[in-house]
């Protein structure tokens, strides 16, 4: 069954309407907040871990949960944090963009809601650097909310006390891993942090911190006001609610668009994006979520369910719902390879396998691009991501690898193809 | 980020940027940073401080700014940290321009998702207009720079230009965009497509119509 436009959390989306206060208001955000904090610390955690919401920033923590991890009472001179992870910069990515440009409201509800749910006495909501428009937009609506009451001193006239700041990065894609985002925070370079402690025994400034996704905090009082079972009743089971899906590369009609969970790949292009560029049959691969996850090829994504486990299964992940498709004009060794330059140039440095490994695998690509290596080198290039996989202090050195290994599990034979007429045309 | 190298520090930088200060107004922006964060946490404040400098920079030399060195000593006394500690941010994220660039800061996103949609072309335009990466051009008014991901893959091509986004680029777009700056007027930002609003499929949503035209609340229809 489609979902229905009533079912939609996002209704601005695409910003036709304005994303100031009083036109949210009307929209239903920011209705009654007092209301929904009543029900205390305990039902909110109790209603987002039954609502089956998984943190939509790429890892699919359930998010309930994470918020339980926080501690149920607090030192004053330990207060806790939220961290909104508003670093959107995985390639393919553009939903919270919409979210804080257009419905900014929405963000700034969710980080009340989830700030108390929490304990928390203030939450920072990182921004990438790169979205300066929609950090000054997110500026704006936060001094909106302030003059309004709805957050500060007695928050929504509920006797809590809660801020929230907007800190903006200033270009590094590490920064959206939550121990990297917390040292960027604190005025230092964008660094991982080894784990343990993990941020909600230590985080920001040694504090207990939980850093969520914009998305997974944006549709937080959506799901308090209408309910878990609302929530839970899209998707499959595991793979619960209703999620923002951007599609780019060769469709007909790119865009983003808020579904179902677990909405079959071809429904989703078909009804949105005008299908595949030339037709089905010109499909090649697709990225399901985010350049992080191994590509799927055509015939094995077609029918997919676009949710966690269901892009699992067909070996690779829903990220962030990051749609990435790619039909037959594509060089796919350069589509990779550019992602694998991608990891090289934003490696923080910190881990030599991933510092070392990453522009290893990209120089690698590029000559598996153009042929000019041996049929051997695949296994070994295959070998090296395995050793930078697993390897390293966070993630990035895994998403470095994965696409390489996507590409060399579906398509060797193109790979050897190029060796062997490089081979040919140095031989003539 | 091996290839990003501190301009030098000479007599010339020193007697051009040794007496820098923040003026009245990004000063007043910089305390208003510094108070975001708890009390002792000023270093937090870094990174904003380091944007502000470079925008005042950028105000004084008609650019969009970076960061000399005796800038940077500026913004460590202010907060109270060692240089060193400066210099490293600026020199870890990308944002921070660590030599002088021109009046405009043409960054083309170069990663896949762009790259699908016809990057290459982006860069053949900016070339033939005589820009080079990594360098100002001869008439000072562009620097070139290709960049990762910006996040605005549904509108793919894009080119962000100091504090704006140009998107659903073609080659005959982007140059009508840079002609408009070049004469110093102030061309439409966001998606340059005829007919398209933002990141809605083209030809208008598939979704969520009753928005399009009145700020439509759904409560009604909620069971």
């Amino acid at each position: 069954m489609a979902l229905a436009d009533k079912d939609r959390i996002f209704t601005n989306v695409y910003g036709y309407q304005p994303w100031n206060l009083k036109a949210a208001q009307a929209r239903g955000d920011w209705d009654k907040t007092k209301n929904l904090l009543a029900l205390g610390r305990d039902k909110i955690i109790d209603e987002m871990k039954a609502s089956g919401l998984r943190g939509r920033g790429g890892a699919g923590f359930p998010t309930g949960l994470k918020w339980s991890f926080m501690p149920k009472e607090y030192k004053p001179e330990r207060p806790g944090f939220l961290v909104i992870n508003a670093d959107e910069s995985e390639p393919g990515s553009c939903k919270d963009r919409e979210i804080i440009r257009h419905d900014p409201h929405k963000l700034i509800e969710g980080a009340l809601v989830a700030g108390f749910a929490m304990g928390a006495r203030a939450a920072y909501i990182y921004i990438r650097g790169e979205y300066i428009r929609e950090a000054e937009t997110l500026f704006a609506a936060v001094q909106e909310a302030y003059d309004a009451g709805l957050i500060g001193k007695n928050a929504c006239k509920s006797g809590y006390d809660f801020d929230v700041f907007v800190h903006r990065g200033a270009g590094a894609y590490i920064c959206g891993e939550e121990t990297a985002m917390i040292e960027s925070l604190e005025g230092k370079k964008g660094q991982p942090r080894l784990k343990p402690p993990f941020p909600a025994g230590a985080g920001l400034y040694g504090c207990p911190t939980t850093v969520n996704n914009v998305e997974s905090i944006a549709v937080a009082p959506t799901i308090l006001r209408r309910g878990a079972t609302w929530f839970s009743s899209f998707g499959r089971e595991g793979n619960k609610g209703t999620k923002l899906f951007q599609i780019s590369g060769h469709v007909e009609k790119p865009c983003v668009v808020e579904e179902e969970m677990s909405i079959p790949f071809h429904e989703l292009i078909e009804k949105h994006c005008g299908g595949i560029r030339g037709g089905r049959d010109n499909l090649l691969a697709v990225i399901p979520g985010g350049s992080s996850v191994p590509l799927v090829p055509a015939d094995q994504i077609w029918d997919a369910p676009m949710d966690f486990d269901g892009l699992k299964a067909v070996g690779s992940g829903l990220g962030t719902a990051a749609v990435i498709v790619m039909d037959k004009s594509t060089d796919i060794v350069r589509a990779i390879s550019r992602l694998s330059y991608f990891y090289k140039h934003e490696s923080c440095g910190q881990c030599t396998p991933c510092r070392e490994g990453t522009g290893w695998m990209w120089r690698m690509m590029e000559r598996l691009r153009t042929g000019d290596a041996e049929v051997g080198e695949i296994d070994m290039l295959q070998q090296v991501t395995k050793q930078v996989e697993g390897h390293t202090i966070c993630a990035l050195g895994d998403a470095a690898a994965w696409p390489i290994q996507g590409l060399i599990k579906h398509f060797r034979p193109e790979l050897e193809r190029r060796i062997n007429e490089n081979v040919r045309e140095a031989a003539e | 980020m091996a290839d990003r190298h501190l301009e030098p520090d000479t007599p010339e930088l020193r007697a051009r940027w040794g007496s820098f200060a923040l003026n009245k107004a990004w000063d007043a922006k910089a305390k208003a940073a510094i108070a975001r964060y708890p009390a002792g946490r000023q270093r937090s404040a870094v990174m904003a401080l380091l944007d502000y400098a470079q925008r005042q920079v950028g105000e004084e030399t008609s650019t969009q700014g970076w960061l000399p060195i005796p800038v940077m000593e500026y913004v460590a006394k202010y907060l109270d940290m060692p240089v060193i500690r400066v210099v490293e941010v600026a020199s870890f994220y990308m944002m921070y321009n660590l030599v002088p660039v021109g009046k405009f800061h043409v960054q083309v996103c170069g990663t896949t998702p762009c790259m699908l949609r016809g990057s290459d072309d982006l860069f053949t335009a900016c070339k033939k207009r005589g820009m080079e990466i990594g360098h100002v051009s001869a008439d000072g008014l562009w620097t070139l720079t290709e960049v990762e991901c910006m996040g605005n893959c549904a509108s793919a091509p894009m080119v962000q230009i100091n504090d704006d986004n140009y998107e659903d680029l073609t080659a005959e777009r982007l140059d009508a965009v840079l002609d408009a700056l070049a004469a110093g007027k102030t061309p439409k930002s966001g998606t340059q497509e005829p007919g398209r609003h933002t990141v809605e499929p083209l030809g208008g949503p598939t979704t969520l119509k009753d928005m399009v035209k009145a700020n439509h609340d759904y409560r009604g229809d909620w069971a």
